[in-house]
């Protein structure tokens, strides 16, 4: 066991969008509520809590995950990326303002998982079609079915820009 | 979820002890599954070791031919590995069958072999369950049925195993290694699961305390000739109905060497070496696959919902055969 840990709570160091942050957390605490209820990062949501739906994805080490079925604990020491820690000051990230630009979604209840998903997809790089998209974005729940406009938008974000 | 304690471990021995000290400690890698039956209150572990800072993350080619994965190999890793890919595509295929890519990152190759049933009963506390509370009965016999078990189920239970990646292990004649309080060992991959019979409680042949910490392939990947087959009622993520892993060995248009196993109709990835044995020696050809699944489903038993499967498991063997003959799922 490491030094600080009980079992009531135990010391852990996690960069969150860039800030290193040193905290206190019980075993049980998931990284979702971690963000959600102790550092106020609310973009990242709880819509079924059981690694359903997607709505929770965030980025840890840059590869993304479920952080509704991940425990704050184990995660010691790593990097966490959420849907606020994407853009660059006042420039938003390719896949938030792809989002926009494609209308992307309609209540925007899952769009923080879907873009930071949508992140990682491009980071993994194995998809190369419309429907490898599809696929590779099915741990993704829209209960508004903005789908086809979501495809669009991680479509352009995958293409290096005309206009640019 | 409930209060438990937690321990990091920093190697396998400190792993496998505090295991062995503690009534209802549990592994934890991924926690996919655990953490979420956790929230069900399905699982209540009074402490959990921590193994991911094991040194279990290593993709290494072994003396004989084979390739040995580590236990905590992600699921995406292992399906994305060049030699996996190239040598056993069997076996990536399956896993990028399962689950979706947030789960597979996190997942463990480990943990998927220890995954529990996703059989609706399991999974409410509520309710009784042979496997979740051994002798409270099985509500699924004559409940809702639809995804259980049409092979080696018992009156006790009726669940199946979900994993797609356990499939392709199965027929490509794995190996885990394990190691416990007595010391390591290896275990066949037919041996590592176990049919419900009258303690459904006990999903594996693992002893109290031992620990996964790799998986082995023989050097045969079956590469030129393998599937996948996967029929679910969603085309991406969601459990098999019924699944197929096919590995052949092909001689001058004949089958030289069969492996096939079934998912989604068992408590444990389902194997039959005489159906394999139909094949040896054979030229391919459609009635030979159909009697292949016929032989599959001597003994099968529906229970009502679940009774369509074994049509089900007939046809996908005869297009699973089809499709590894023809070289691979797009061929």
């Amino acid at each position: 066991m490491l030094p600080g840990m009980g079992d009531d709570t135990c010391a852990i160091t996690l960069k969150v969008n860039g800030s290193t942050l040193r905290l206190q957390v019980a075993p049980w605490t998931t990284l979702l509520d971690l963000l959600r209820e102790r550092l106020g990062l609310t973009g990242s949501k709880k819509g079924c809590d059981h690694g359903q739906c997607g709505a929770c994805t965030v980025l840890v080490d840059g590869v993304r995950i479920n952080s509704c079925l991940s425990l704050a604990v184990m995660r010691d020491g790593a990097s966490v990326t959420t849907i606020e820690g994407l853009a660059e000051g006042d420039a938003l990230h390719p896949l938030q303002q792809a989002f926009i630009e494609n209308d992307a979604f309609q209540c925007g209840y899952c769009t923080p998982g879907q873009i930071c998903s949508a992140v990682g997809l491009l980071a993994e790089g194995h998809a190369r079609s419309d429907d490898q998209i599809r696929e590779l974005m099915s741990g993704n729940l829209c209960r508004c079915g903005a789908y086809p406009n979501i495809v669009a938008a991680i479509g352009q974000a995958m293409r290096p820009r005309r206009d640019a | 979820m409930n209060r438990f304690g937690y321990t990091r471990a920093s190697d396998v021995g400190e792993a496998v002890h505090a295991a062995a000290n503690g009534d209802a400690a549990q592994f934890i890698a991924g926690g996919t599954n655990l953490v979420d039956l956790m929230k069900e209150r399905i699982a209540a572990p009074s402490r959990l070791i921590d193994i991911t800072r094991l040194p279990l993350r290593a993709v290494k080619s072994l003396p004989d031919g084979g390739l040995e994965i580590g236990a905590l190999v992600s699921n995406s890793e292992v399906a994305s590995h060049p030699e996996v890919v190239s040598r056993y595509p069997l076996l990536s295929q399956a896993i990028l069958a399962g689950a979706s890519p947030q789960l597979r990152n996190m997942a463990s190759t480990g943990g998927n072999l220890l995954q529990r049933t996703r059989c609706y009963y399991f999974y409410d506390a509520a309710l009784p369950c042979n496997k979740r509370a051994p002798g409270s009965g099985c509500p699924a016999r004559d409940g809702v049925n639809r995804i259980h078990a049409i092979l080696g189920a018992s009156e006790h239970c009726i669940a199946v195993h979900p994993s797609d990646m356990c499939v392709a292990l199965a027929a490509l004649a794995a190996t885990v290694h394990v190691t416990g309080p007595a010391g390591a060992r290896a275990i066949e991959f037919a041996e590592f699961h176990r049919l419900p019979g009258d303690a459904p409680e006990r999903d594996t042949t693992l002893q109290p305390g031992e620990l996964v910490t790799a998986v082995a392939l023989p050097r045969e990947g079956f590469a030129a000739h393998s599937t996948y087959l996967k029929v679910r009622d969603r085309h991406s993520y969601a459990f098999a109905l019924v699944s197929v892993a096919v590995g052949l060995r092909m001689v001058d248009g004949t089958i030289g060497e069969a492996r096939l196993a079934l998912g989604g109709v068992a408590h444990k990835p389902w194997r039959d070496p005489t159906a394999e044995a139909l094949l040896r020696g054979q030229k391919p050809d459609d009635a030979l696959f159909a009697a292949v699944g016929e032989h599959l489903v001597r003994d099968a038993r529906g229970c009502g919902h679940n009774d369509f499967k074994i049509a089900l498991v007939r046809r996908a063997v005869v297009r699973a055969l089809q499709q590894a003959v023809a070289g691979g799922p797009r061929a």
